[in-house]
């Protein structure tokens, strides 16, 4: 039952991300983007980690592509994009990103176990539904850390505003 | 109970596709919705391996990525439309300013 559930959504997934490399319209590739990620978060949820899927779904369906549609249409960005110049690249880039899959599989099933099972001593929680694991190691162990995630989101939220703000101040002179 | 492989073999195979959507697509949004798709990607597998060595912290790594990533959007997407303020373009081959 697991399995069936995972190979439908890896297919959906590797579906949608393939649709958004080769759709020619931006507002379409970013909506199947969309799906691949609320694919991911179905497989998150398969994987014990229901807090991550949704953080998945709001962060990363939700406030991420949101602002990439926004930009999208902002820009009118949906087509613009001329004849390469460099014909030979696009199969060669194929032909290059395939070669990279078949070396990373080769090095992960020849390997054997790269694994090693012993882990740091905290393990998953038994119940699916608990978040109360990754809280309290996130508000003890790793409380450094997550305290510096919250500097770096304002230092983000002030580039941002600082790169956007720049060219409204340039026209006020002129 | 699914074999980890199979979550590494679909991991290696979104990040792939993201790699060729960076190197065939010239639509600069294009482009930086593959850097999501491989971000994404590695995301997946972290969170494959802490279900196979039964250990949280994965998720916990996972979780800081997730923050890294919208930090990044944010800060891409405002130079994006920078660029797009001062070149009227948004496909890459015409952002060659600083071509030698």
């Amino acid at each position: 039952m697991e399995l069936v559930v995972f190979l439908i959504t890896a297919l959906v997934s590797v579906a949608c991300a393939i649709a958004m490399i080769v759709s020619k319209n931006a507002v379409h590739s970013a909506l199947f983007l969309v799906l691949n990620f609320s694919a991911v978060a179905i497989l998150y949820l398969l994987l014990h980690a229901p807090f991550l899927a949704m953080i998945q779904i709001t962060v990363y369906a939700g406030a991420i592509m949101v602002l990439f549609l926004f930009v999208i249409m902002l820009l009118g960005a949906e087509q613009g994009e001329g004849n390469d110049p460099i014909r030979w690249q696009q199969p060669v880039a194929i032909v290059v990103g395939l070669l990279l899959l078949a070396e990373g599989g080769l090095v992960f099933f020849r390997s054997g176990n790269i694994i090693p099972t012993p882990g740091s001593g905290t393990t998953l929680p038994t119940d699916p539904g608990a978040t109360g694991g990754l809280a309290e190691l996130l508000f003890t162990k790793y409380l450094l850390p997550f305290e510096m995630t919250s500097i770096l989101l304002l230092v983000a939220l002030l580039g941002a505003v600082v790169l956007t703000i720049k060219s409204r101040e340039k026209e006020g002179v002129r | 109970m699914v074999p980890i492989n199979y979550y590494v073999l679909l991991s290696a195979l979104l990040f792939t596709t993201g790699v060729i959507g960076v190197l065939t697509r010239r639509n600069v949004m294009i482009m930086f919705m593959s850097v999501e798709l491989m971000l994404n990607s590695a995301n997946l597998a972290l969170v494959a391996f802490a279900q196979a060595r039964n250990d949280i912290e994965g998720q916990i790594l996972t979780f800081f990525v997730i923050t890294v990533a919208a930090a990044e959007v944010a800060v891409g997407l405002a130079l994006l439309v920078g660029i797009f303020r001062t070149k009227r373009t948004i496909n890459v081959d015409d952002i060659s300013t600083m071509k030698g």
